[in-house]
């Protein structure tokens, strides 16, 4: 955030949008904003929807986790029965057939592949939409009609305008072959793992997919037409994109945090994990998205374990009773690390409605921090909405290297070849300057093009599997009576997490966690706000409007640049505003860069 | 003259619907997970926007107000959930998506809320807009298992006392134009299943369809009358008692934990998106998610249905039989007639 101190006395006025929409789930966000210097003082996200998954899974059989758990997320709960199968078979001890794994690998590219998709030009878009804009920024439309596409002879839009048009909801020719493509890419999800979004294919031990040359063919012939489309839109949404840095100078600062990424790694590579926690190091660094957590533009670790051991969920402003003094399920870890009585496999789930107080506490989400044993910080990681944290690590860490895909470690190179209508193309993703609105919704777009990259290689190696002969996808196990287990992968918007205890044969303790608690959290009991408020609290708005006709657009496109998925929610008031304080001392909109995640 | 003429003859046969316009008040802040929602935009007979856009004749205006799909925010997007609430806006489907909780099992605050109550800055309950909304609703419709009977967020140990909108509202319940409550179960609802249910209550809306045929369920009769093995591909397997003991293998997957033999759902036979994937027909067991059961009555689900044990072994015999003699005739159906040479 810029330090520059606000030049007039503060105009501080309350707003709130609640129900934010055009994202998954229930989400407030409470503001206060100074009209005077056109920035937010402070921001607290809220969201109103309570289930208990913890509560009510405990008890039941661990084989029925998977088939729970996707129901925690309608857009991405194949990603939590991906996770929760991850953790199953390390408690159960099993490894799936390389086929298998390379099945679940291209269903969840191709959830990838959807899910970008429709959130970035059916949701996410509509804030950049014509009609959006005129709203908001009038005058930013007048420019764009007449500011050329760079790219416009890959994606046939000439100017920005255009590009805008075609975002209008249901009525622009984008946004509805967005949807085309998403219901494409959901066919080639329901090939590989039969239904969408809650699968039916998925089992500890492997998949029920009948595997065939047949299998492959059509998840083939689908994926390259979904490649060719992807060929047009990443160049479209970077003129899109560069577009605003270039035409509202300083939109850098919007939505911009301090650079704290975390990624669990996503796509196992079959030959090397055994989903043992003792090899968990090994095998999670050849993930074909390598996890790690990168503070300041530095990977820190890319060390599954260590990742896992840093875990800790926090409360402070969420309705629960703390579970200090509570049961440890688990002292220490099978390489015998001690195991914090925050870290999930230890956590208890008491839940505690009450009124909504933002002095003390206001939502449903609890606060996940990752502990940095180097300066002893919790920190508030964030996802970047999925792709910008994947891409951050991964090309820092430079070990992916698959043809289609090369992590250099300072970019990420993705290769697509020839189709149909278009020549071959090569992209390059490149470690931005900033961890913000902008670079979010630009990672997510290149994301869509390295899913489709991978599902190329996965294809290649399944259909290896089946022409050799090796067509069997499931491997028996029994259930022990006594186990732990953990999954790790990356939900669409970012980190996941499954922490699974067993004891005579049911589970004793289940805890999953979503990107969207990271994203999401409240200020935790050390104070630390969670990321959604810490980058919309003095975010610089851009928006030509006043109060009374204030949209927040540039708060809009905050909370949405992390793909929010909250099956809960961020609320904040509109219109109407009511000036609630005058101050002279500039109190507010005063942050230095390293406070966005002080701890 | 010459404007007569130019009106083409078929348009003068045409009828304008009933009702000129209705909008679609569709609240997600149940206890679910958005997962109906999301289905609506995977459907393609019809798609989302083919409503929308007014790509079939003869019906009416249809306005969506999804918080997922919404152009608005906040106080704009719930402007017409308050209008419709104070008996401003109509005619209106309500469509409601996730279990309803039960408010009163706790002292204070709240297990799900959809926008805040300018006078007292508390969320308002997502079981307060219903009891504002339905009285004034032309039809309401459960979407998915959570809203039809509770579904997975009612699940034995729940602390939120959640239920079905037939169970909070009662199974007697009318609207207002004397429609019961639609249930379209599924987890989520297969996509064309929902999507075909709003277009028939369009088209009675616009006075082209007599009142919806719903089961005692509430289901539509059309959709949910068949057993998931009735439509199965692989019940052919069953009838020859060949029955799979791995996952992952081709045949009748009902030794494995699969239910479709009593289980009332389409999804073998409409696929799931254009007609691919689906459950039993492509490997995965069938847990019954479309059922009023759904889940506990069907856990754990990996096991073999009790009632499966009785069956599989009773088709035994006959089974094994006729995939000899079939068997048989095969082989010899795979030989050319013996003239066939040079």
């Amino acid at each position: 955030m810029s330090t520059a101190q606000p030049a007039k006395p503060p105009q501080i006025v309350e707003m709130s949008w609640d129900p934010i929409t055009r994202i998954v789930g229930s989400l407030g966000v409470y503001t206060k904003i100074d009209f005077a210097n056109r920035r937010v003082a402070e921001c607290h996200s809220t969201s109103s929807i309570f289930r208990g998954y913890s509560v009510f899974m405990k008890g039941k059989d661990p084989r029925d986790a998977h088939f729970i758990t996707s129901r925690i997320c309608g857009i991405c709960g194949d990603n939590h029965a991906t996770c929760a199968v991850y953790a199953q078979n390390m408690a159960f001890g099993v490894r799936p057939p390389a086929l298998a794994e390379w099945i679940i690998n291209l269903g969840e590219a191709a959830e990838y592949m959807f899910d970008h998709n429709l959130f970035q030009d059916n949701l996410v878009g509509v804030d950049f939409c014509e009609q959006m804009v005129k709203e908001t920024n009038p005058s930013l439309l007048a420019k764009a009609e007449t500011t050329a596409a760079p790219h416009g002879v890959l994606h046939s839009y000439r100017t920005i305008a255009e590009i805008m048009r075609a975002l209008n909801p249901f009525t622009g020719a984008l946004y509805r072959e967005a949807l085309q493509m998403s219901r494409l890419a959901r066919e080639m999800f329901c090939l590989m793992e039969g239904r969408h979004v809650h699968p039916s294919t998925l089992y500890p031990g492997g998949v029920g997919t009948v595997p065939s040359p047949q299998l492959f063919t059509e998840y083939l012939v689908r994926l390259m037409r979904y490649v060719e489309f992807v060929k047009k839109i990443v160049p479209l949404h970077d003129d899109l994109f560069d577009f605003f840095y270039e035409a509202l100078p300083g939109y850098e600062e919007v939505g911009r945090r301090r650079v704290l990424l975390g990624c669990w790694g996503a796509f196992n590579d079959p030959d090397k994990c055994d989903f043992t926690y003792k090899r968990m190091s090994e095998w999670g660094r050849a993930m074909y998205v390598t996890p790690g957590v990168v503070v300041d533009g530095e990977l820190v670790t890319t060390d599954l374990v260590d990742i896992n051991l840093g875990l800790r969920i926090l409360l402070g402003s969420s309705f629960y009773d703390d579970w200090q003094g509570g049961e440890t399920f688990v002292k220490a870890d099978p390489l015998g690390n001690p195991i914090d009585q925050r870290h999930p496999w230890n956590q208890t789930t008491i839940p505690r409605p009450q009124k909504r107080d933002f002095q003390g506490k206001y939502t449903w989400v609890m606060s996940p921090r990752w502990l940095d044993k180097r300066t002893g910080h919790h920190l508030a990681l964030d996802t970047g909405g999925g792709p910008l944290a994947r891409f951050w690590a991964t090309a820092l860490a430079g070990k992916v290297d698959i043809g289609y895909i090369q992590a250099t470690g300072k970019s990420v190179k993705i290769y697509l070849p020839k189709t149909a209508n278009l020549p071959e193309q090569e992209l390059e993703w490149k470690i931005p300057r900033w961890s913000n609105t902008i670079e979010r919704d630009r990672a997510r777009s290149y994301f869509q093009a390295y899913a489709a990259a991978a599902a190329l290689y996965f294809v290649k190696q399944a259909q290896q599997e089946v022409f050799a002969g090796r067509t069997a996808t499931f491997s028996e196990f029994q259930v022990p009576g006594e186990a732990i287990g953990c999954g790790f992968h990356e939900a669409v918007r970012g980190v996941l997490s499954h922490h699974v205890v067993i004891r005579n044969g049911k589970i004793a303790n289940y805890h999953p966690y979503p990107p969207t608690p990271w994203n999401a959290s409240p200020r935790d009991s050390l104070g630390t706000p969670g990321p959604y408020e810490d980058a919309v609290q003095n975010c610089p708005l851009f928006e030509e409007n006043g109060p009374d006709d204030f949209k927040g657009i540039d708060i809009m496109r905050t909370v949405r640049s992390f793909d929010p998925c909250l099956p809960c929610g961020v609320h904040m008031y509109l219109g109407n505003g009511r000036e609630i304080q005058v101050r002279h001392a500039p109190m507010y909109g005063v942050q230095g860069p390293g406070e966005g995640g002080r701890s | 003259m010459e404007t007569e003429t130019a009106i083409p003859y078929g348009r003068r046969t045409q009828t304008a619907p009933a009702v000129p316009e209705v909008d679609i008040l569709w609240i997600t802040a149940g206890l679910g997970c958005d997962g109906d929602t999301v289905a609506i935009t995977a459907a393609t007979q019809p798609s989302i926007e083919d409503i929308l856009l007014g790509a079939l004749p003869g019906l009416p205006q249809v306005r969506l107000h999804n918080p997922v799909l919404a152009y608005r925010n906040g106080n704009d997007f719930l402007e017409p959930f308050r209008e419709a609430a104070a008996g401003r806006l109509g005619p209106f489907v309500l469509v409601v998506e996730g279990s309803i909780p039960n408010e009163r099992n706790k002292s204070e605050g709240y297990w799900a809320g959809f926008g805040t109550d300018p006078a007292t800055g508390q969320p308002i309950l997502t079981c307060d807009w219903i009891d504002r909304l339905a009285p004034r609703a032309w039809a309401v419709v459960a979407a998915g298992t959570c809203a039809t009977y509770g579904g997975i967020h009612a699940m034995a140990g729940n602390p939120t006392g959640c239920m079905g909108l037939a169970d909070y509202l009662g199974w007697g319940w009318r609207s207002a134009a004397g429609i019961p409550i639609v249930n379209v179960p599924g987890c989520p609802v297969q996509p064309d299943n929902f999507m075909e249910t709003l277009l028939y209550l369009l088209t009675q809306a616009a006075g082209r369809a007599p009142m919806i045929p719903l089961d005692d369920k509430l289901r539509p009769t059309w959709l949910f009358a068949q057993t998931v093995h009735e439509g199965c591909d692989r019940g052919g397997y069953y009838e020859q008692a060949d029955f799979a003991d791995l996952y992952g293998s081709p045949r009748c997957i009902v030794k494995l934990g699969c239910w479709g033999p009593v289980v009332q759902c389409n999804v073998g036979k409409r696929g799931w998106i254009n007609g691919i994937g689906g459950c039993p027909n492509v490997g995965g067991i069938c847990i019954g998610c479309t059922m009023p059961g759904f889940p506990d009555k069907f856990m754990p689900f990996m096991d073999m249905p009790p009632g499966a044990q009785l069956s599989s072994t009773a088709v035994l015999t006959y089974g094994r039989t006729v995939r000899a003699l079939r068997k048989f005739t095969q082989g010899s159906m795979n030989q050319e007639p013996e003239w066939r040479h040079r």
